[in-house]
């Protein structure tokens, strides 16, 4: 098949328009560099009436909104989940990987919960703490200035709290907890673990003039069409191609890096789906933001002469140290919060208060920790609502099972009537847990596809205990009834799999040893230092918070050092 | 009225778009203006639109089947001086889709007609859509209610049946516009949230801590630019 060469030569090629891809191409448009986007799915505008779902209500769709096409939900704003027709993946026997793509235009920024957390000056140096994993090869203090400046130009809600390893920062003001938060609250308090104002990428006041403020609908997974909530196209994008310096490609799979004989890149390889054709482009700077996986697939695709083990893969590095969040969760049925009066309190998408990371590991049989999230209240009902609601009077006394008037009473009296807890917390990064081309899969654009390899191991396994021992706690302390029983060694103690929190980081990491890792603290390939990293690749480790902030706070550090290096004629 | 002068129009798909109840509680929205695009459709993908027009074009169940799921689904839910039935919210056309999309509820749920005529033929030799309401009422009071001490084992078919019908007409039901002014859902559109009323407060022993009430947001400057200061304090 011949190649199809594109006449045009940018600065700079980034592949991929998420968190790490859309700012990248916000720093770099804005300091008058030319540069493409490479997208492999779709373009979306959360503003699009063709494709928007926010404000829909259940009966707009048939199945009320239950998963059978989208995992979370027929209204959840992600094309493509933990499966992607065409594009399978593999994981090694006895192993178990979930591995999400959002295959649009801004990917998977379009439905997250925009949980905006900065990591503190702890999860940079943490095995300076507990001799584990391995330290950043930068610290918060290096970082703090372009979270700060991210959150100005972002927006975040959350407060000062001047705890020391959750920054402040400069926050729009929260919303007031729910009723059920205030229950949260009051068990929480009970168990010494501290509550505050929920961190949220969402403006609960203006920031400019080309973005609206929130409405309350509670639907951020469903990507705000005012554009309230954060998502990389509203933000990034459409701002980036104002001046002209954007060619946007969608529905264009990078393939491979392309490289010349100094080993440097030349450009990208791309299948264009709307005619299954190979294309090829060129750039004087390759930036992947196409997701620690997708972009550690790439450069181990990118073999050549001179990168014969996968480009930036002279460490055998590229794919290893993946690592997770870790999570579990338990529901609670909370009697007091029964026959409630019913008001409007769908809120901001997701939670208003949360409990960061309190322990102290000393008197811990694990290391690292967690924040827990809660979620409750008297929400939209979609497919499943009702649901063996007849059961619960099962905790109060009542007639279980029952049709007619006593049926109607049922899901009245207990609707909103309802608590959870979730756990996201920070595993281990281990070299044995990796991604890696499977020799003998493609997807149906003929490349070759990643194997998973990937098992928690007891630190993991103790923190869910932890986690879900604590929720049964919290919830004792409200007053509620547990929902089922406390999953026991059987079940991992409630471990999710791996894959399964959406937080995969640490494929390409960083650090100053190239023998040991595949970036530099500026994100630069240690083997090609005109390819830049800016997912959540160059992670050296994940903290108990999640990842987007800091993905984004490092791409503009590193989209900067572009520029810089550009502007100096380095790269 | 009699059950089955209500079943009509069981085999028309589509939205339930009716009202016939009234919300019992309704509360004042802080005005919040917002335009909305007019969304077209629920926003699928061509390939999602491809899925439902092929879900669309086959009929799982037979015009038996559906009147006696419709028969179900009013003893499930009849209607009330201020709410619709199951069958004006359209709960069998869901049940048709649904068992389409969710293969898994074929089985249990033909199986389970299938068991309920041969129980009523039994009992009244005739197919229970065919039964007098109170034949109907002996039968289904029979399996709506779970049978822990196992006294009725022959039962056991009909209570996990009559346990899906139940949950799938509640859930087809509770998202109807019918079903959810039922239900008193008064969220899905555009407000300025400001916490929990305080006669809601009260009623629950809560109150928001005195701390925390100068960093809430203060909706009535909520379109004033955002300012702060260079430690982070907000201004505006």
């Amino acid at each position: 098949m011949q190649i199809i060469e594109a006449a045009k030569q940018y600065d700079a090629i980034i592949v991929g328009s998420g968190a790490g891809g859309g700012m990248s191409a916000f720093t770099l448009a804005n300091a008058g560099m030319k540069i493409a986007v490479v997208e492999a799915g779709p373009y979306f505008d959360p503003k699009d009436p063709t494709t928007m779902t926010q404000m829909k209500w259940p009966w707009e769709s048939p199945r009320r909104g239950a998963s059978t096409n989208r995992a979370f939900g027929d209204f959840d704003m992600s094309w493509g989940d933990w499966e992607v027709d065409g594009e399978p993946y593999t994981k090694e026997e006895g192993t178990d990987f979930l591995w999400w793509r959002a295959r649009m235009l801004g990917g998977r920024t379009n439905h997250w919960g925009r949980i905006s957390l900065r990591f503190g000056p702890k999860d940079f140096k943490h095995k300076d703490v507990d001799g584990l994993g391995e330290n950043w090869p930068i610290s918060y203090d290096e970082v703090k200035p372009f979270y700060d400046r991210l959150d100005k130009l972002v927006g975040v809600f959350g407060t000062n709290e001047g705890l020391s390893n959750d920054p402040d920062g400069f926050f729009l003001p929260p919303p007031k907890p729910r009723l059920h938060e205030l229950y949260y609250m009051k068990g929480a308090k009970k168990s010494g673990i501290p509550v505050i104002p929920g961190r949220l990428s969402m403006l609960t006041k203006r920031i400019n003039k080309e973005r609206g403020v929130c409405f309350y609908c509670g639907q951020c997974n469903r990507s705000c069409n005012a554009y309230a909530d954060f998502s990389a196209g509203s933000v990034f994008i459409f701002p980036a191609q104002k001046n002209g310096q954007v060619d946007l490609y969608t529905n264009c799979m990078v393939k491979s890096v392309t490289t010349d004989s100094e080993g440097l890149a030349t450009g990208v390889s791309y299948i264009n789906k709307e005619d299954n054709r190979e294309y090829e482009m060129k750039s004087k700077i390759v930036v992947l933001g196409a997701s620690a996986c997708s972009s550690a697939r790439i450069l181990l695709n990118s073999k050549s002469s001179q990168h014969p083990n996968g480009l930036g893969n002279s460490s055998d590095h590229v794919g290893r140290y993946l690592h997770d969040s870790t999570g579990a969760g338990l529901g609670a049925f909370v009697p007091a919060l029964m026959d409630r009066k019913i008001y409007n309190e769908d809120g901001t998408g997701g939670m208003h208060v949360y409990s960061p990371w309190w322990g102290d590991n000393s008197k811990l049989d694990f290391p690292r920790g967690y924040h827990i999230e809660v979620w409750g209240g008297m929400g939209m009902p979609s497919y499943g609502f009702g649901f063996n609601v007849d059961a619960m009077n099962k905790y109060i006394g009542g007639d279980v099972g029952g049709y007619g008037t006593k049926l109607r009473d049922d899901v009245k009296r207990f609707f909103g009537a309802y608590v959870g807890m979730a756990g996201r917390g920070e595993s281990i990064a281990r070299y044995e847990n990796r991604c890696s081309i499977d020799p003998n899969v493609v997807d149906k654009y003929g490349i070759p596809v990643l194997k998973f390899d990937y098992k928690w191991s007891d630190y993991e396994r103790f923190q869910a205990k932890h986690m879900t021992e604590t929720f049964a706690e919290v919830i004792d302390n409200m007053g509620g009834i547990m929902m089922g029983d406390l999953p026991g060694k059987d079940k991992d103690y409630g471990l999710l799999a791996p894959g399964q929190i959406i937080h995969e980081v640490g494929t390409t990491r960083m650090g100053d040893d190239p023998n040991t890792s595949v970036t530099n603290k500026w994100q630069q390939l240690h083997d090609a230092k005109n390819v830049y990293v800016v997912d959540a690749g160059p992670f050296t480790s994940q903290a108990d918070k999640n990842c987007t902030w800091t993905i984004m706070a490092l791409s503009m550090r590193a989209s900067e050092h572009i520029v810089e290096e550009f502007k100096k004629k380095n790269i | 009225m009699k059950r089955r002068d209500t079943l009509k129009s069981l085999l028309v798909g589509g939205v339930a778009g009716a009202t016939l109840g009234t919300s019992g509680c309704k509360v004042d929205e802080d005005k919040v203006e917002i335009e909305l695009p007019k969304g077209l459709g629920y926003g699928r993908t061509p390939t999602e639109e491809e899925h439902d027009k092929s879900i669309n074009s086959e009929q799982f169940y037979n015009e038996h089947e559906l009147t006696t799921i419709a028969t179900l689904c009013d003893i499930i839910l009849p209607p009330t001086p201020t709410a619709g039935s199951a069958t004006d919210a359209e709960v069998p056309a869901f049940i048709e889709f649904i068992s389409k999309d969710l293969p898994s509820h074929q089985i249990p749920i033909r199986g389970g007609l299938m068991w309920i005529d041969g129980e009523s033929n039994k009992r009244f030799n005739k197919r229970f859509i065919s039964c007098s309401d109170t034949e109907q009422t002996a039968i289904v009071d029979d399996i709506a209610y779970p049978d822990p001490d196992g006294k009725k084992p022959e039962m056991g078919p009909g209570i996990e049946f009559f346990k899906r019908m139940r949950n799938l007409t509640l859930t087809g039901y509770y998202t109807t516009k019918i079903g959810i002014d039922d239900l008193g859902y008064v969220g899905n559109r555009p407000n300025a949230w400001d916490g929990v009323p305080q006669d809601v407060l009260d009623k629950h022993g809560m109150s928001y801590p005195e701390e925390w009430m100068a960093k809430f947001v203060d909706q009535s400057k909520r379109d004033v630019q955002a300012e702060w200061d260079e430690l982070g304090n907000l201004l505006t």
